[in-house]
């Protein structure tokens, strides 16, 4: 991918106190019509690390951003996010820890009658208290993040589906969020697009250094995340030398049948022996 | 089709009910809460307000125009025919008048709150906008709740109107009655305690309406089929509400208001 410089998205020191961990799981357990989904899982994503989870179709991937967020609350556990106890949290007051938080859908999940101006100063417009100016800015940086400034006027049913995950991810970051969370962002697209979009959360994770957690079934995605990093100066990603890859922030999660069977970085996982694991990778 | 046990069936609907509850509940108490969606209400109340203009309107004149032609016959057996304009307003005003408005806006709006609804919430739109720490309910429930409960007031004076005038051309037309003669009767049979009545009750529907619309949106899943479902169910239940609730209602007020 090839394009002019950006200026580089900072995140926005928070006021509140700030913890090692963004996110943390203790014992979380859910099911669903008495089909237990997920079942004692127990992580943590220290900040400005991200997390790549990994598991066959079904597996509770997606679920666990759910819960993180609080827009599903787990049969048993406890869930932290940002210092918060999302599990003891009412929904009128995880509305204003959401604002915290970035959120990239599965099918990109963008308004259909909003334009792409429109998605993207979603947050903003709904503070109320931005100058239309600054909302003007604002979109325009989030959109040149993401390349895609010529679509501004444009409705989503207009963009192709790799341009629908970029608006949703310039949406997501338009106020520079502490905690990202991807939900399958190369889903359905082509290599192109998808290397595309892996290069724009690495973009995000090296540049802005926000945590993340992000949810694929593709482990190329994960295994290009801990082996390349995003160059600023020539403002594409680059691979790491093989001796330097363990500084990459970057650790993988994989789920199997519901529980937690591996959480470790690249080189733990390239040590596993469990079977499934090795079949899993190979 | 799967079959389910009668005390799945019945725990279904008693949650279905509850959460209908909580969110008719939270539709109110939103009134008092920030941030108000003022441009939001307003863009609702034009599109199920002056989008369902011509609808009422014309359903109103007819419903007033056959209500005069069918109590004629009756009214002209025992030599009153006079009383016509009286019988075509107190009908039109308390009762055919909101039930109708009521019925023809369930099924234009219901359906439409439930199907854009529905579609926002299989494509996860709505999770996207709890995601984006924006509450629904805030958003796009309660304005649309206060916008037809707004106009729906408004068109049941509408169709009101309209149902006297299609039952004054043709008592005057059909029966020869004097035009003057038929709105000086139907004017002065009306009390108080009729209009009242005849407005008291858009109020309620208009809330029916619209709650039940977004209970069945909101609550849509299976994908476009789905969708599909719930803008049939959200019809039927409130069409099915405004008519009990419009028995009830009635009975309530004519014992408050002591009629005989």
């Amino acid at each position: 991918m090839s394009a002019p410089p950006i200026a580089a998205v900072e995140p926005v020191p928070s006021t509140q106190n700030s913890p090692a961990q963004a996110i943390v799981f203790e014992d979380v357990a859910i099911a669903f019509d008495d089909r237990t989904i997920l079942d004692g899982i127990s992580f943590c994503l220290p900040r400005g690390e991200t997390k790549a989870i990994l598991g066959v179709a079904g597996s509770g991937k997606s679920l666990i951003l759910k819960l993180a967020l609080g827009l599903l609350k787990p049969d048993a556990g406890r869930i932290e996010v940002l210092g918060s106890e999302v599990t003891a949290m009412p929904e009128e007051k995880l509305f204003d820890l959401r604002r915290r938080i970035g959120m990239v859908f599965q099918e990109s999940a963008l308004f259909d009658s909003l334009t792409v101006r429109e998605n993207v100063a979603f947050r903003l417009l709904e503070e109320g208290h931005v100058s239309e100016n600054e909302v003007d800015k604002k979109v325009r940086e989030a959109l040149s993040f993401v390349e895609l400034e010529n679509t501004i006027d444009l409705f989503p049913s207009e963009l192709s589906g790799g341009m629908r995950r970029r608006v949703a991810i310039a949406r997501a970051i338009i106020t520079h969020p502490e905690v990202l969370l991807y939900d399958s962002p190369t889903g359905g697209l082509d290599p192109v697009t998808s290397t595309t979009i892996i290069e724009l959360i690495m973009k995000q994770r090296d540049v802005s250094k926000t945590s993340a957690l992000m949810v694929t079934h593709r482990l190329q995605d994960a295994f290009m995340m801990a082996t390349h990093y995003f160059d600023t100066k020539t403002n594409a990603m680059r691979a790491w030398p093989p001796g330097q890859r363990g500084e990459v922030p970057l650790s993988f999660l994989i789920l199997r049948e519901g529980k937690i069977i591996f959480d470790g970085d690249l080189q733990e996982l390239a040590r596993s022996k469990d079977s499934y694991i090795r079949e899993y990778i190979s | 089709m799967e079959l389910i046990s009668p005390t799945e069936f019945a725990k279904e609907k008693v949650q279905a009910v509850q959460d209908y509850s909580v969110l008719a509940g939270r539709s109110i108490t939103n009134l008092f809460r920030r941030p108000r969606y003022l441009a939001d209400t307003i863009q609702q109340a034009d599109l199920i307000g002056v989008g369902s203009l011509p609808i009422v309107a014309g359903a109103g004149f007819s419903i007033g125009a056959a209500l005069a032609l069918n109590s004629a016959n009756t009214l002209q057996r025992f030599g009153s025919l006079s009383l016509l304009g009286q019988l075509v307003s107190l009908g039109m005003v308390r009762e055919l008048g909101p039930v109708m408005t009521g019925l023809m806006v369930s099924g234009r709006n219901a359906s439409g709150i439930a199907s854009e609804l529905g579609s926002m919430t299989v494509t996860e739109q709505i999770d996207a906008m709890r995601a984006l720490g924006t509450d629904p309910v805030k958003k796009l429930v309660t304005p649309r709740v206060v916008s037809t409960v707004i106009m729906l007031f408004f068109l049941t004076i509408l169709a009101d109107i309209c149902g006297l005038t299609g039952g004054a051309v043709f008592s005057t037309l059909a029966f020869g009655i004097d035009w003057h003669q038929y709105w000086s009767t139907s004017w002065q049979i009306l009390v108080f305690q009729d209009v009242l009545m005849g407005l008291l009750k858009p109020v309620l529907f208009g809330f029916i309406i619209a709650s039940v619309g977004c209970h069945f949106g909101l609550t849509a899943h299976g994908g476009t089929q789905g969708v599909g479902r719930a803008t049939t169910q959200s019809v039927v239940v409130s069409s099915l509400l405004i008519i009990v609730v419009d028995l009830l209602t009635t009975r309530l007020l004519m014992t408050l208001f002591s009629y005989h």
